[in-house]
């Protein structure tokens, strides 16, 4: 009965690691396709958009968090319930700027890095840039435009991971022409 | 917690991704099933090291093939092998009726052709699994009805 339990969590890590391991692989991948590490960063957090703009739907369709009134719930949602839902890990929601438009969330842990190491011909390289993407296309489809970037990395030496997150407008929906 | 969801969705960008860099680089089809292919053994040699090193050893080759249908499957496509063949020469046919990756795609002829692309992943995280346990194979796969798809594995003698 207790070798079954821990099949049951050994097989939960394992699947994150699947996911991490195939990242892992990707990324390692564009550096070899691309000279620079500033594209390499650029397709990551071009596939993160592509990524985001569909994960958003299965968020919502698994959570039932409904519509979010401001910015502040919008980063509380993303901390507490998307990473946890996503990546088992839960940031921490930081560093309002005075207007409340701007916040960091701080990664103790960044299960994407498990594993990982940058060599030192990579310095420009930001690896866990899928994030900013996925962010960035979840946040568009539910109209709001947003600037999210690194500020601190672990694997370049800081002690931990900060994602800082801009709100920059709303988008207004587009009625096709036409209609009333 | 990491989403099967999350690792289905990456999938699709890695496809998506070679094949672009393919129409760029005027690679053919064969060229990106490889390139998939090599990316998913990889993985799978990582994956069934972190997997296995409490398990207990294999006592011989089937025992390896059954752990991947049961354990392996289970772990990484949420459910066990519908169906194991063997000739007992080397030759394992392993069915899923209803594969994981291919299950999001409507059933039918329709995406057939397309298929093989979401496959090669798969075949070689199989691949590389089988490897790292000391087992040197050659990983296909083949789709006759979505979402069920046959992967035969051909043991090479070392």
């Amino acid at each position: 009965m207790s070798r079954q339990g821990n099949r049951g969590t050994e097989g939960k890590k394992m699947n994150s690691e699947l996911f991490t391991l195939t990242y892992g692989a990707l990324v390692t991948q564009l550096c070899k396709d691309y000279e620079n590490d500033e594209e390499v960063n650029k397709q990551l957090d071009k596939m993160g958009y592509n990524m985001g703009v569909r994960l958003i739907e299965d968020f919502l369709a698994r959570s039932s968090v409904g519509r979010c009134h401001d910015f502040r719930e919008t980063a509380d949602v993303i901390a507490k319930v998307a990473f946890k839902m996503y990546l088992g890990i839960t940031p921490s929601v930081t560093n309002w700027s005075p207007a409340g438009d701007e916040f960091s969330l701080i990664l103790e842990s960044n299960p994407l890095v498990d594993f990982v190491e940058l060599p030192d011909n990579h310095n420009g390289l930001i690896y866990s840039n899928l994030l900013c993407g996925v962010l960035r296309g979840a946040l568009e489809m539910v109209q709001m435009a947003v600037d999210v970037k690194f500020a601190q990395d672990t694997l370049r030496g800081d002690n931990v991971t900060e994602i800082r997150m801009k709100f920059i407008k709303r988008i207004e929906e587009n009625i096709p022409v036409g209609d009333e | 917690m990491a989403d099967e969801a999350l690792f289905q969705f990456l999938h699709n960008e890695l496809i998506q991704y070679v094949y672009k860099s393919a129409e760029q680089g005027e690679m053919e089809n064969g060229r990106c099933i490889t390139r998939l292919e090599n990316m998913g053994f990889r993985v799978g040699q990582g994956l069934i090291e972190r997997f296995t090193k409490d398990t207990a050893r294999f006592k011989d080759e089937l025992d390896v093939m059954k752990f991947i249908c049961k354990d392996f499957w289970t772990s990484v496509f949420k459910k066990q092998i519908d169906n194991l063949r063997t000739n007992h020469q080397g030759i394992y046919v392993l069915q899923d009726n209803k594969f994981r990756l291919l299950a999001q795609m409507s059933g039918g002829k329709q995406y057939l052709e397309h298929a093989p692309k979401y496959l090669a992943f798969s075949c070689g995280l199989v691949r590389g699994g089988l490897s790292n346990l000391g087992v040197k194979s050659i990983v296909t796969a083949e789709v006759s009805a979505m979402p069920a798809c046959k992967f035969q594995i051909m043991i090479q003698k070392m």
